[in-house]
């Protein structure tokens, strides 16, 4: 019998989850299907999980292991050159203009796999570098190399040099912040 | 020696402005799909899975601890 209190912080890991599988496989469908049975996974091995230890670090670790031994399986490429899976993230955030942020997911997609996920689970789940290299199975080291490196690709890819050079150019800027009349 | 560290330094490190510029497109982009909470098969699923093995155990689910 799962208790309520596990069973909430499973919920409660959910939405990160399903944020982190979406990064890794790059479609939204097979990600709900990862996170779907990572939970049936982690309430079979209930067992093995230490109350007041970290849960969103132990299902992220088997989601990962799941996505890994399924990538293996079908030897599949997620490798995004096409640009699919910047698509199939979902975008519309206010802060920033639509056009800046899909530049931004296309750079993502051309990271190696490895160095996307040590830069998401660290610069956007919030796990430590300890409780990353934990995740992912490697050293504290390689992952804050992974990060580093996949900084700066990203700068590189978008071209950002100090604080006024990101994504489109200052006049494209305006027309957008101008509701796009020019 | 020092001199070779803030090279390094220099080439490998990216200013503070740009790491922040990137963790905010980052985290714009994952909190959309956090935003979108819970979708309602996971909770679904969980209670299903609770009602049968509640079914197959029909002992009560009470904590055998002292209440506090």
């Amino acid at each position: 019998m799962l208790e309520p209190t596990l069973r909430d912080q499973m919920l409660s890991t959910v939405p990160s989850l399903r944020a982190f599988a979406i990064s890794l496989s790059g479609n939204v469908d097979r990600a709900d299907d990862l996170v779907q049975e990572t939970l049936l996974r982690a309430i079979a091995n209930i067992e093995s999980f230490q109350p007041g230890t970290n849960m969103s670090a132990w299902l992220f670790t088997i989601l990962r292991n799941l996505f890994r031994s399924e990538y293996r399986k079908r030897r599949r490429e997620v490798e995004d050159t096409d640009g699919s899976y910047a698509e199939s993230l979902k975008s519309h955030p206010e802060q920033s203009s639509r056009l800046e942020f899909n530049e931004f997911k296309a750079a993502l997609g051309k990271l190696p796999p490895d160095q996307r996920e040590a830069l998401i689970l660290v610069g956007a789940s919030g796990f430590s570098y300890e409780e990353a290299a934990a995740i992912c199975e490697c050293a504290v080291g390689t992952i804050k190399s992974r990060v580093n490196r996949a900084r700066n690709r990203l700068a590189d890819l978008l071209a950002i040099e100090g604080t006024d050079d990101f994504g489109p150019d200052h006049a494209t800027r305006a027309i957008l912040a101008a509701g796009g009349r020019g | 020696m020092l001199t070779e560290v803030n090279q390094r330094k220099a080439r490998g490190r990216l200013g503070r402005d740009v790491q922040s510029k990137i963790g905010q497109q980052l985290r714009a982009m994952y909190d959309n799909v956090v935003n979108e909470g819970v979708p309602d098969r996971f909770g679904e699923m969980l209670r299903q899975l609770d009602e049968q093995k509640g079914t197959e155990a029909t002992s009560k689910p009470e904590p055998e601890k002292g209440v506090n």
